[in-house]
C-alpha cells in the first residue's frame, strides 16, 4: 500500500505541520509526498530529505501558486490511482483541500485521525472531543485527514527520496487569489510550540491582553493563544483561537490565563502534557483538567509569576 | 439571485456529551437539540445579503429526521422563504449529504449555497468541499467576510497565520465561521409567520441519491481523562512544581 500525502507549504518552505501527516501515513505502508506549486523546487528539496518519504511528486503551474483547492484538487485525482490512501494534515489547508478530492473520486474522507488501526479503521474525535470513535470502511481508496498533534513529527533530515515531475493539470478558473493578511509574529508557530500562554474574557481589553501575557510569553519562550470569548471581544487575532473551531494543540505546557474552560475550549487543548490555570473563579471547570490550578486575580498573580521565573 | 442554506439539527452545543455504557454511540435521547451554530450564521448571513437586496429568496434544506422540521421553523423563523426537509432515519456520512444537497442545487438552482464550516457533532468539515467538488462550483471555506456582486463572490476566509481573500465566480459555495455575523434572535411574532411559510418534503428515494453507509462504526470510547491535578496556594509554589515536579520550564 502506498500513500500520497499532500504537501503544505509556501512555495520556499514546506509546512513543519506536514511532518505528523508523514509519521501516521507511515503506518499504512509507503510515503510518496506531492508538491504542488509554482517555482517550488526548493520545497521539494525539503521534503525529498524527510525521513520516511520514499518518492516526491513535484508538480509546477502558475495556478498551483497559492493552493486554491479548485486547480489542486483535480491535480491530486489525477495521480490518485496508484495510492491506497490519500491524506494531509487537518490544517486550515487539508481541511480544505482534502474534501474535494474525496468527493471527486467519490470517496470518504475520516477527519482528524488520532489513531490509525489498519489500513481500513481509523480513530478520531467527535463532539468536541467529549467522545473518540473507532470506524472501519471497505473502501478501496480512503481520504484522511490526520490531526497533528496525535502523531509525532518526522525527522525533516535523514531521508534520501527521488524528486519525480509529474504534469500539471488544466487550470480550472472558477476561483482567483485575492490577497493574504498574515498576522505578524516572531513568538513559535501554536501548533508547534513547547509552551502556550493563553488568555480569556478575564482579560478585558487587548491592551490589557497584550500587557499581561506578552512578557510572560516572552521570559517562557511560549507562542500566545486565545479562547474565543478572547476573540470575540477583539482581544486577539482570530488565528490565535484555541479549541473544537480554532487550533488544535498538545504542548508540554499550556497556561490558561482568565479562562473557564468552556467544553469547546477544552476541546483545543486537553492533550497537553501539563496544564496550569490562574482563575480567580475556584469552581471554573479550567480546573477540572489542570495539573496545578492558582485560584486568585490574574492581574497580581501573573506579573509576580514573571518576576519568580 | 437566490441562496441555498443547509441547516442541520444537533445536540446543542452546551450540552456535554456523554458515550453510552455499551460503547456503541453517544447517548443523545432526551438531550436539548438546536439548530448546529455555523449553520446559524450561514442562516443570519444569506437573510441580511436579502435585507441588503443582494438576494432575492432564500431556501433552506435540512436533511435528516422528522424532528429537522423544528430547525427549518427556526431558519424560517430567522428569515428564510421556504424550506425543504430531505426525511431520512438514521445517520448519514457527509458525502451522502452533499450528494443530496446537490440533488437540491439542481432542483432550486440558488447562485450561492452557504453552509457552516463544520457540524459540532461529527466535527467532519467536509460537507461543504463535496459539495462543490459534485457541483463543480468554486468553494471558499471558513469565511469570514462575503461581498457579493454580479458575477462573482469575494470572500475573506480565516486561514492558519490569519486571513486570506479570495474572489470565486458563481455559483459558489461558500461555508462560514464563527466571525462571518452574529445571528438575530427570533422574535415571537417570526415563530407564528414562520408556520405559515411553505415546507416541502422530499427524500433520498426521490432525489435519487443511494445513501448507504460507507463506514462502520465499531466503537465509541471515552476521551482518556486526565488525572485530577492539585491547587497551589502561592506563585512560588507553582514556579517549584513546574521546575522539579513536571520539569516543563
Amino acid at each position: 500500500m502506498t500513500v500520497l500525502i499532500i504537501a503544505e507549504h509556501n512555495n520556499n518552505t514546506l509546512n513543519p505541520a506536514t511532518l505528523h501527516a508523514v509519521t501516521a501515513a507511515q503506518k499504512l505502508g509507503a510515503v510518496h509526498v506531492l508538491v504542488a506549486g509554482n517555482a517550488a523546487a526548493a520545497v521539494a528539496e525539503q521534503a525529498k530529505q524527510v525521513a520516511g518519504v520514499e518518492k516526491v511528486l513535484l508538480a509546477e503551474a502558475a495556478q498551483f501558486e497559492n493552493a486554491l483547492p479548485e486547480e489542486v484538487a483535480p491535480l491530486v485525482v489525477s495521480l490518485a490511482g496508484a495510492y491506497s490512501h490519500i491524506a494531509a494534515t487537518a490544517t486550515a489547508f487539508g481541511k480544505n483541500l482534502l474534501p474535494r478530492v474525496a468527493a471527486l473520486l467519490d470517496v470518504s474522507q475520516v477527519s482528524d485521525v488520532t489513531d490509525v488501526v489498519d489500513a481500513q479503521t481509523f480513530t478520531h474525535p467527535i463532539y468536541a472531543g467529549n467522545a473518540f470513535e473507532t470506524i472501519k470502511t471497505t473502501e478501496s481508496k480512503l481520504v484522511l485527514t490526520i490531526r497533528a498533534t496525535a502523531f509525532d513529527a518526522a525527522a525533516a533530515e535523514g531521508g534520501n527520496a527521488a524528486v519525480e515531475t509529474v504534469a500539471a493539470t488544466p487550470a480550472q478558473n472558477l476561483s482567483r487569489f485575492v490577497g493574504r493578511e498574515l498576522t505578524k509574529s516572531d513568538r513559535p508557530e501554536l501548533t508547534q510550540a513547547k509552551i502556550i500562554v493563553s488568555g480569556g474574557r478575564a482579560m478585558g481589553s487587548a491592551e490589557k491582553f497584550n500587557e499581561l501575557l506578552t512578557p510572560l510569553a516572552d521570559k517562557l519562550g511560549a507562542a500566545i493563544g486565545a479562547s474565543r470569548a478572547a476573540v470575540d471581544a477583539g482581544y486577539a487575532p482570530n488565528d490565535y483561537q484555541v479549541g473544537q473551531t480554532g487550533k488544535v494543540v498538545a504542548p508540554s505546557l499550556y497556561v490558561a490565563v482568565g479562562i473557564s474552560g468552556a467544553i469547546q475550549h477544552l476541546a483545543g487543548m486537553q492533550d497537553s502534557k501539563v496544564i496550569v490555570a490562574i482563575n480567580k473563579d475556584p469552581d471554573a471547570p479550567i480546573f477540572a483538567v489542570a495539573d496545578y490550578g492558582l485560584v486568585g486575580d490574574a492581574f497580581d498573580l501573573v506579573p509576580e509569576l514573571v518576576n519568580a521565573l | 439571485m437566490k441562496a441555498l442554506v443547509a441547516v442541520k439539527r444537533v445536540v446543542d452545543y452546551n450540552i456535554k456529551v456523554r458515550v453510552k455504557a455499551d460503547g456503541s454511540d453517544v447517548d443523545i435521547g432526551n438531550v436539548k437539540m438546536s439548530m448546529n451554530p455555523f449553520d446559524e450564521i450561514a442562516v443570519e448571513e444569506a437573510v441580511s445579503l436579502k435585507e441588503a437586496g443582494k438576494l432575492t429568496e432564500v431556501v433552506v434544506v435540512s436533511i435528516g429526521v422528522k424532528q429537522c422540521e423544528e430547525t427549518l421553523r427556526t431558519a424560517l423563523a430567522m428569515g428564510a422563504d421556504r424550506a425543504i426537509h430531505v426525511e431520512t432515519d438514521g445517520k448519514l456520512e457527509p458525502l451522502a449529504v452533499a450528494k443530496l444537497l446537490k440533488a437540491v442545487q439542481a432542483q432550486e438552482n440558488a447562485e450561492i449555497v452557504l453552509l457552516g464550516k463544520q457540524a459540532i457533532d461529527d466535527d467532519a468539515n467536509q460537507t461543504g468541499q463535496m459539495l462543490a467538488a459534485l457541483l463543480n462550483a468554486p468553494q471558499a471555506t471558513f469565511a469570514s467576510k462575503v461581498e457579493l456582486s454580479a458575477d462573482e463572490v469575494q470572500v475573506t476566509r480565516e486561514i492558519d497565520g490569519g486571513l486570506e481573500t479570495v474572489a470565486i465566480k458563481l455559483p459558489a459555495v461558500i461555508t462560514t465561521d464563527l466571525r462571518l455575523n452574529e445571528p438575530r434572535y427570533v422574535k415571537l411574532p417570526n415563530i407564528m409567520q414562520a408556520k405559515k411559510k411553505p415546507l416541502a418534503k422530499t427524500s433520498p428515494a426521490e432525489l435519487g441519491v443511494d445513501v448507504t453507509p460507507r463506514f462502520s462504526v465499531l466503537k465509541v470510547a471515552e476521551p482518556k481523562g486526565r488525572s485530577a491535578g492539585v491547587k497551589v496556594e502561592t506563585v512560588a509554589e507553582l514556579v517549584a512544581k513546574l521546575k522539579n515536579e513536571a520539569k516543563v520550564i
